[in-house]
């Protein structure tokens, strides 16, 4: 098992009736890459996956999978696999028919259809369900039968159609890690929706967070989260989300907001730093709070705060207004009312123009 | 009164008082009244003298009666068939996002808004040699085109079983419709996935999925061969000869025009015990279903 494919997406555009979906788009998948299309719901992630799958015409472009234009061709032509979200399975059918009813249909040979059952079953700790039929299974083990189902078909792309979104919150976790194991084994091109941010972060080599049919940023996890191009990437990923602060950069690099500023030497600007209205941006996790927060603090006030477990999440005022929400160590002796000094450390910023995209400086 | 209002339990039995009343005296005090009139020797006016299983005797050794029961079982099996068969094709048909779809659904369902009454005459009407089909293509300059199954003795059968069709076949296609709109959307994106073509997905897919609406409908089909009259008065009067007499107007003829109660009710009883004898273990087996899901 160790085909691979690249994906290539060339002016791709998508219109239903007089409603664009996708316009222009263009993605290069490189082979054995773990692709996460992350976005809210509507902003086209599903209509791109099943427009790579072929169950959707393209209204323009092409797509080019493993080096052949599969523009035109069937889903069953264009060597790719997909799991979808209602785990789709054949309800009549045995796991076992499940996973290789496609294959007798192709007429590939019985020998060799069941040494591929037999092997994505062992992969996936189906063995002993083999004859059970999907009525019998929970949640989890359909996945299962699912993604094993994509697996016989021995393609170079596997996709992903929000494959975890309808089992609980154990169950994703394990299944995610199964899924990340199943990627380092096969070694195969894999194309992932979801809305889920985590799910994101965790699986994918590069995400691309999508809004209103286009590709906001494409980037590996670690940039999208530290370095968004937009407020709208910023605030999309990340729990709990980025704090935004209204104000102005001005030429002696602070952000000046309300009657506090906070400086920005050491942020690295996109372009040159030119002053004007912008939004400054920060993580929950990143504000210095307490005695860390140092000589130029700002007093905040506490307004609530959520002990997690593993740390305590403070919801507070700055003077001007803007709430601020701070992640803080666990043990810390914060009550609502107190007064708490926060500051702000300029390479952990996001600054973004007052256009309405936001884009950073 | 000891309380001015009644406990609940009371108010409600009180309401359904009229319904249990219904119940017992039409349903079963007249289903047992025919039981005991087949044992009588009641010809134009009941009696009660007690004659045993006579009555049965004679009516197992009618012809006319072996020949309804014959007739209705082969009824039964083709239009139940054929009815589930079409019906299933043309909510397949209908399935490929046709245009105007609520008109085609409309169309097919309207010949069940009909009476069996109405359907009989108008397909009487036109399988009629001298007055339909036949006519109407000979007249077109085919002198020797034939069609004239509804005279004779060894095919009127199936005119009976081609105006039923057309009545009930409707009714399937919107079950059947109902059941295909059921199947997620995503097993059909699977299924081209894995390359398998249509039609392959509705043998081996989709229509095993379909069991429940295959049960209902297959059951209203049942109970309307059972209740087979108005149509074979319509169309034929049983005839030719009696080659298109059924067991209910067996019963309705020696009931009101040869005076023979007790030979009406007998007919009606074995009707009624055949028909037990068939759902019986059918309701067995669901309920036996019924409780292995719940376990």
């Amino acid at each position: 098992m160790s085909l691979q494919s690249e994906v290539d997406i060339r002016d791709v555009s998508v219109r239903f009736g007089n409603v664009q979906v996708l316009e222009k788009l263009n993605l290069k998948i490189a082979p054995s890459e773990f692709i996460v299309l992350l976005g809210p719901s509507g902003c086209g992630k599903s209509t791109l996956l099943n427009a790579i799958a072929g169950l959707l015409d393209v209204s323009d472009g092409q797509m080019w999978i493993g080096g052949r234009n599969v523009t035109w061709e069937e889903p069953k032509d264009r060597g790719i696999a997909m799991v979808f979200q209602s785990y789709a399975l054949y309800p009549r059918m045995s796991v076992k028919k499940n996973m290789s009813f496609g294959l007798e249909v192709a007429g590939t040979p019985r020998a060799e259809i069941e040494a591929r059952v037999a092997e994505a079953a062992q992969m996936l700790k189906l063995t002993p369900l083999l004859e059970r039929k999907p009525a019998a299974l929970s949640g989890g083990q359909r996945q299962r039968v699912a993604i094993g189902r994509a697996l016989v078909r021995k393609v170079g792309v596997y996709l992903f159609d929000e494959p975890l979104s309808n089992l609980d919150a154990q169950l994703r976790a394990e299944l995610r890690v199964e899924i990340k194991r199943l990627h380092a084994r096969l070694g195969a091109t894999m194309i992932y929706v979801t809305h889920d941010q985590i799910e994101a972060l965790t699986l994918a080599d590069r995400i691309a967070v999508m809004q209103g049919g286009v590709i906001q940023q494409l980037a590996a996890p670690k940039d999208i989260y530290r370095r968004p191009v937009n407020r709208f990437v910023a605030s999309f990923v990340g729990s709990p989300a980025m704090n935004f602060i209204a104000g102005r950069v001005e030429a002696g690099l602070f952000f000046h907001a309300g009657d506090y500023r906070i400086p920005l030497a050491g942020y690295a600007f996109a372009g040159a730093p030119a002053a004007g209205a912008a939004t400054l941006g920060i993580r929950p996790e990143h504000v210095l709070a307490g005695h860390e927060a140092g000589p130029d603090a700002i007093a905040a006030k506490v307004e609530m705060v959520e002990p997690m477990g593993a740390d305590t999440l403070i919801w507070s005022r700055l003077p001007d207004g803007a709430s601020l929400s701070i992640r803080h160590a666990a043990d810390a002796a914060v009550r609502e009312g107190d007064t708490l000094p926060v500051s702000f450390p300029a390479d952990a910023l996001s600054v973004f123009d007052d256009t309405p995209a936001g884009a950073r400086l | 009164m000891a309380s001015p209002r009644m406990s609940s339990r009371a108010s409600a039995y009180s309401a359904l008082l009229p319904a249990f009343i219904v119940l017992a005296v039409v349903y079963i005090g007249s289903t047992v009244w025919t039981m005991w009139m087949s044992l009588t020797g009641s010809r134009m006016l009941p009696n009660n003298n007690f004659v045993g299983l006579r009555n049965y005797e004679i009516l197992f050794s009618n012809d006319r009666w072996i020949t309804s029961v014959h007739n209705l079982a082969f009824f039964g099996v083709l239009f139940v068939a054929i009815s589930l068969a079409l019906g299933f094709l043309l909510a397949v048909a209908i399935d490929q996002k046709v245009r105007s779809e609520d008109s085609w659904r409309s169309v097919y369902l309207y010949p069940y808004s009909m009476s069996f009454v109405v359907t009989g005459l108008v397909w009487q009407w036109l399988l009629n040699p001298t007055l339909g089909i036949q006519k109407l293509v000979r007249d077109m300059g085919f002198e020797t085109f034939t069609f004239d199954w509804i005279a004779h003795a060894e095919t009127v059968l199936y005119c009976l079983v081609i105006a039923g069709v057309w009545h009930a076949a409707g009714l399937v296609m919107a079950i059947m419709l109902a059941g295909l709109r059921g199947v997620d959307e995503d097993i059909w994106k699977a299924a081209r996935v894995d390359g398998l073509p249509t039609w392959r997905v509705y043998a081996s897919v989709v229509t095993p999925m379909l069991g429940a609406s295959f049960a209902t409908a297959g059951v209203l089909l049942s109970t309307s061969v059972v209740r087979l009259y108005d149509l074979s008065v319509a169309m034929t009067r049983g005839g030719p000869g009696i080659a298109s007499e059924v067991p209910a107007k067996f019963v309705m003829d020696h009931l009101f025009e040869r005076a023979n109660i007790s030979l009406a009710t007998a007919a009606a009883t074995s009707m009624l015990i055949t028909v037990i004898a068939v759902v019986a273990p059918y309701m067995y087996w669901r309920t036996r279903v019924a409780a292995r899901g719940r376990a």
